[in-house]
């Protein structure tokens, strides 16, 4: 139960990540806690105490294994993740490039 | 068949970004021969669906079977989104034509569009929870980098908000799918359906659906979840705006709510209630927000906010005249408004501006940009005999007959409201007089006039839908959603 309560903290400290910080790189590692602390969720879903690989073997009885599935799902969101992320930072470096600042309280041309 | 709508534009993206640059027309050939391609397959796959006798298609991709396998299905609603997307993005390839001249690297653009299409036609035509997710992810992704396709530095600002606000938003939809296959151990939505019909409800699903409603929601740009909506729209390059504010948030938004909602976890009378709440929010203070507006993008991206609080009202009320209602401006929606924000590119393809108070007097310069938008906007804010009129009565009198007399006059009081921001728009651009710096201005090329103009015969006719043969096209996906968790049944009975 507490490994559960430590993920819910991890994705809290992602959202005040995002929520409070005001340079554009912090925002985006907040964004990353996020995904991780999903992924890391995801993962204990289909974790099972002293489980191992479901590799069928011949001549092997596999009686307490973990679920592979959300492993192959996990890796696809990792991948996705990175994706986000990798555009997202390129689009911060363009950012500091323009207003010269990673300050998102200065950022702020578009309003109404 | 079903593969094709993904695997066609997944391939011409791949394709154009390898030879776009080498071949300079090789971009505009492919992705307009590909959008053709995906309308004609999409009507194709629409009478193939009337011919069959069950109404239903079912593939399975590499051959597993469904629960196991994942699996792409064609129902009604299906097809429908699939004829409305498909529709808007083969008008939209042709108008980028000209329109994407001035940008450099016109072939990224086409390669990303294709993308975002690809993940477009995934999320309608899956049946799979996860992959409902990567495609929904794939086409966010494109639609972020298109967004800051004009690498200004407020195109970089909104596609930066978008972008951490839509990635927030798909962390939640995957953390309600992680909680949604921990609770039925399956992901395959027909089957989760099912565990969950003999499972009962429980406080699960009720928190499953509330991290549904907030990602869904926030895609779709319900009132609470819109802040990056009228930033993210207007910076974009105008086909795309047309594309975002059209189809995409109704297609990752609205269709991904429907579906999920409906078919897979089911409604409750809450949870419809909630839905008509937000609905009226959405409406109202769109409109609010919208008649202020001077840039005349950020005022149509308002407005968008505005009609989609329309659609999750007339989905609320839940009634099938409400659904067939709600389905009707969804399409009248996506015809509409993306024929507004074409008018929209069109006036900043020939000004270089945005702003409504620098305009005026365009129609005589630009008459044919001026008619179309003429016809977008009147139908958009209601005037009998075009598209909009017939679909907002459909909602109005569906609420008065379940009851919601308060909630009907509402929107009728936002419909008037649509009609004073848009007579504003009008007045401002294209009526009264002509401002000097615009005497030399000529009308915009024939690849955008002519998507213009096909868009806007579309809106004067799409009120023929009505008529009894025609109106089966909304109907089928009517009675998908109203059929709720028995989904699950034909689904799954399709595949044997």
């Amino acid at each position: 139960m507490s490994i559960y309560f430590l993920c819910l903290v991890l994705l809290s400290i992602g959202v005040y990540c995002i929520l409070r910080k005001r340079n554009l790189i912090k925002i985006v590692i907040g964004l990353g806690i996020i995904e991780y602390a999903v992924n890391l969720f995801f993962i204990l879903v289909g974790y099972r105490m002293y489980g191992r690989a479901p590799i069928l073997a011949r001549s092997e009885e596999i009686l307490n294994m973990v679920d592979p599935l959300v492993q192959a799902l996990v890796l696809t969101a990792i991948v996705i993740g990175l994706a986000t992320t990798a555009l997202i930072v390129a689009i911060a470096i363009r950012i500091y490039e323009k207003y010269g600042t990673f300050d998102i309280t200065k950022i702020n041309k578009l309003k109404g | 068949m079903l593969p094709l709508f993904v695997a066609i534009p997944l391939a011409a993206a791949f394709i154009i970004s390898l030879i776009g640059k080498r071949y300079q027309r090789a971009g505009d050939v492919l992705a307009n021969l590909s959008s053709l391609v995906l309308l004609a397959l999409s009507f194709f796959a629409f009478l193939s669906l009337n011919s069959h006798s069950s109404n239903i298609l079912v593939y399975k991709v590499g051959g597993w079977i469904p629960p196991i396998g994942i699996c792409m299905v064609l129902d009604g609603l299906t097809s429908f989104m699939l004829i409305t997307i498909n529709l808007v993005s083969c008008l939209v390839t042709i108008y980028s034509i000209s329109y994407m001249e001035k940008y450099t690297s016109k072939y990224r653009f086409y390669s990303l569009f294709m993308l975002m299409l690809a993940g477009m036609n995934g999320v309608i035509i899956t049946g799979d929870m996860f992959n409902l997710f990567v495609f929904l992810e794939i086409a966010s992704i494109a639609s972020y980098a298109l967004v800051a396709f004009g690498t200004e530095s407020d195109e970089l600002e909104a596609s930066f908000k978008y972008a951490i606000m839509g990635s927030v938003a798909s962390s939640f939809i995957l953390l309600g799918i992680a909680l949604l296959y921990s609770y039925t151990s399956s992901l395959n939505m027909a089957d989760i359906s099912a565990v969950l019909a003999v499972k009962g409800d429980s406080n699960i699903v009720g928190f499953i659906s509330v991290l549904f409603l907030m990602g869904f929601g926030l895609k779709a740009a319900i009132m609470p979840f819109h802040a990056w909506l009228p930033d993210a729209h207007p910076s974009a390059p105008a086909p795309i705006s047309a594309m975002l504010s059209g189809i995409f948030i109704k297609t990752l938004g609205i269709y991904a709510l429907l579906r999920i909602f409906f078919n897979v976890l089911g409604v409750s009378s809450t949870l419809l209630f909630l839905l008509i709440i937000l609905g009226i929010i959405s409406m109202s203070a769109g409109a609010f927000l919208a008649v202020g507006q001077r840039d005349i993008k950020r005022m149509l991206a308002y407005s968008s906010i505005s009609q989609i609080g329309y659609i999750i009202f007339a989905v609320g009320i839940g009634t099938p005249l409400a659904i067939f209602g709600g389905l009707f401006h969804l399409i009248n929606h996506a015809i509409f408004k993306s024929l507004l924000f074409l008018n929209s590119g069109a006036i900043e393809y020939s000004t270089k501006t945005r702003d409504l108070d620098q305009m005026g007097g365009l129609g005589k310069h630009l008459p044919l940009t001026g008619y179309t938008s003429l016809v977008g906007s009147t139908s958009i804010s209601g005037i009998p005999p075009l598209s909009g009129f017939w679909s907002k009565l459909i909602i109005i009198v569906a609420a008065i007959q379940a009851k919601y007399v308060g909630f009907a006059v509402i929107a009728v009081l936002i419909s008037i409201l649509t009609l004073a921001y848009y007579l504003k728009l009008q007045r401002k651009a294209f009526f009264g007089e002509l401002n000097k710096r615009w005497e030399k201005i000529k009308e915009v090329p024939l690849s955008m006039r002519l998507s213009m103009v096909i868009l806007s015969v579309l809106c004067i006719i799409a009120g023929l839908i009505l008529i009894p043969g025609l109106r089966g096209f909304i109907q089928q996906a009517v009675d998908v959603i109203l059929v709720g968790k028995q989904y699950a049944g034909i689904v799954l009975g399709a595949v044997q």
